[in-house]
């Protein structure tokens, strides 16, 4: 009976101790599922802020590329304005060379001849293809009678343009104080159908220094010029000045030579023998 | 390298065209002072545009755009007119005629060079 009960004991026990385990073996399995969850969190967690870095190190390149971009927008916009800037001043210089190809072939063609007539042919030539003037005389001084004498004109006939008095009209006026003139109407310089030869236009004296010799008037101007530019009154200048010399010094060239043959037939006169 | 040839009677615009033409590359100006003397440049020379002005002596520039469209050997030789004549019906009858282009006087180089350019490079 003892004996029975000792064994009941111990059974007991061992149940006690297998229940025990049981419970361990519970916990060791609750544990193991909590460190489980906790491992994955904390994997998930890695995992999130890796995307996290990525996501910032975008971000940041993302920034970095736009503030580029637009640093370069900047540089590009610079750069075309800077371009704009060249692109005026080429088609600045362009004119400029185009303006002083049109003065130095005008000059040029003035001072390349010592004919009177010839010289005046190039003014005619200068005044109605570099400037565009339809109609237009030249007159220039005659001492003696103290007159403005038409020498040259297109347009018109030279016998409808008339002497003027030196310091008279606006032609006279403009010989005798050797300033230039130019019409206040001038949106209206086309003279078309009937044209004043006492009211040009445009009047340049030809000038060596303060010295007129005559003056160009200037009645109306070709149907597509509609106004003067720059390099017009450039030519005017042009005309006033190397004109007059150009004109002076073919007249004193022609008037030389013509002197020179007299001369040279009387000394030849006189070098003959005397007939018998 | 273009052959230009430039019919003008006034040798004031003569230089003056070949000074703008000097600014095309490698163009060649040919010079001559009416319409007979540009014949007598078409035969002799292989020409590639003809720059003419309309009041000439001897012959003038529509008399030497007709003729010259006329014969088969030069009738695609752009010409271009550089005149006074700046009425419109001159300009109609220019081109009528066969002028390709009509450009008044007095000239704007800038323009000229781009119209030469324009058909040289055609």
């Amino acid at each position: 009976m003892e004996r029975e009960t000792s064994i009941g004991k111990k059974a007991d026990e061992f149940l006690q101790l297998f229940r025990k385990g049981e419970e361990f073996t519970h916990e060791i399995l609750k544990e193991n599922e909590r460190l489980r969850f906790k491992l994955a969190q904390l994997e998930e967690a890695i995992e999130r802020s890796g995307d996290e870095a990525k996501i910032r190190l975008y971000e940041e390149r993302i920034k970095f590329t736009e503030d580029e971009l637009n640093s370069l927008k900047e540089r590009f916009r610079q750069v075309e304005e800077e371009n704009k800037d060249f692109a005026a001043k080429y088609v600045e210089v362009e004119d400029e060379n185009n303006n002083l190809a049109n003065l130095y072939v005008a000059s040029y063609q003035l001072h390349s001849t010592l004919d009177f007539n010839e010289v005046l042919r190039i003014v005619l030539e200068i005044v109605i293809n570099l400037i565009g003037a339809e109609k237009f005389s030249v007159l220039l001084i005659e001492e003696k009678t103290n007159e403005l004498i038409p020498v040259g004109a297109e347009g018109i006939s030279i016998s409808d343009v008339p002497k003027v008095r030196f310091g008279e009209g606006i032609i006279g006026t403009a010989a005798k104080e050797g300033e230039s003139y130019f019409s206040e109407n001038i949106h209206n310089l086309h003279n078309r159908g009937s044209i004043s030869t006492e009211t040009p236009i445009v009047c340049i004296p030809l000038k060596i220094k303060e010295h007129v010799i005559g003056v160009i008037a200037i009645y109306s101007l070709l149907l597509q010029k509609e106004k003067f530019s720059n390099v017009d009154y450039e030519l005017f200048n042009l005309l006033a000045g190397h004109a007059a010399t150009a004109i002076f010094s073919s007249r004193l060239y022609t008037q030389s030579e013509r002197k020179l043959t007299t001369i040279q037939s009387f000394l030849d006169m006189l070098k003959e023998k005397p007939r018998r | 390298m273009p052959n230009i040839l430039v019919v003008e009677d006034s040798p004031t615009m003569r230089q003056l065209i070949g000074f703008a033409m000097k600014r095309i590359a490698s163009s060649r100006v040919i010079e001559a002072t009416d319409g007979i003397d540009a014949l007598k440049k078409l035969s002799s020379e292989k020409i590639d545009l003809i720059l003419a002005d309309i009041n000439m002596p001897v012959m003038d520039g529509l008399k030497l755009v007709s003729l010259v469209r006329s014969n088969p050997a030069y009738k695609d030789i752009p010409i271009i007119i550089i005149t006074t004549e700046g009425a419109e019906e001159d300009k109609k009858r220019a081109l009528a005629i066969g002028a390709n282009a009509y450009l008044p006087k007095p000239i704007q180089t800038q323009e000229l060079i781009k119209l030469v350019n324009s058909f040289i490079s055609q």
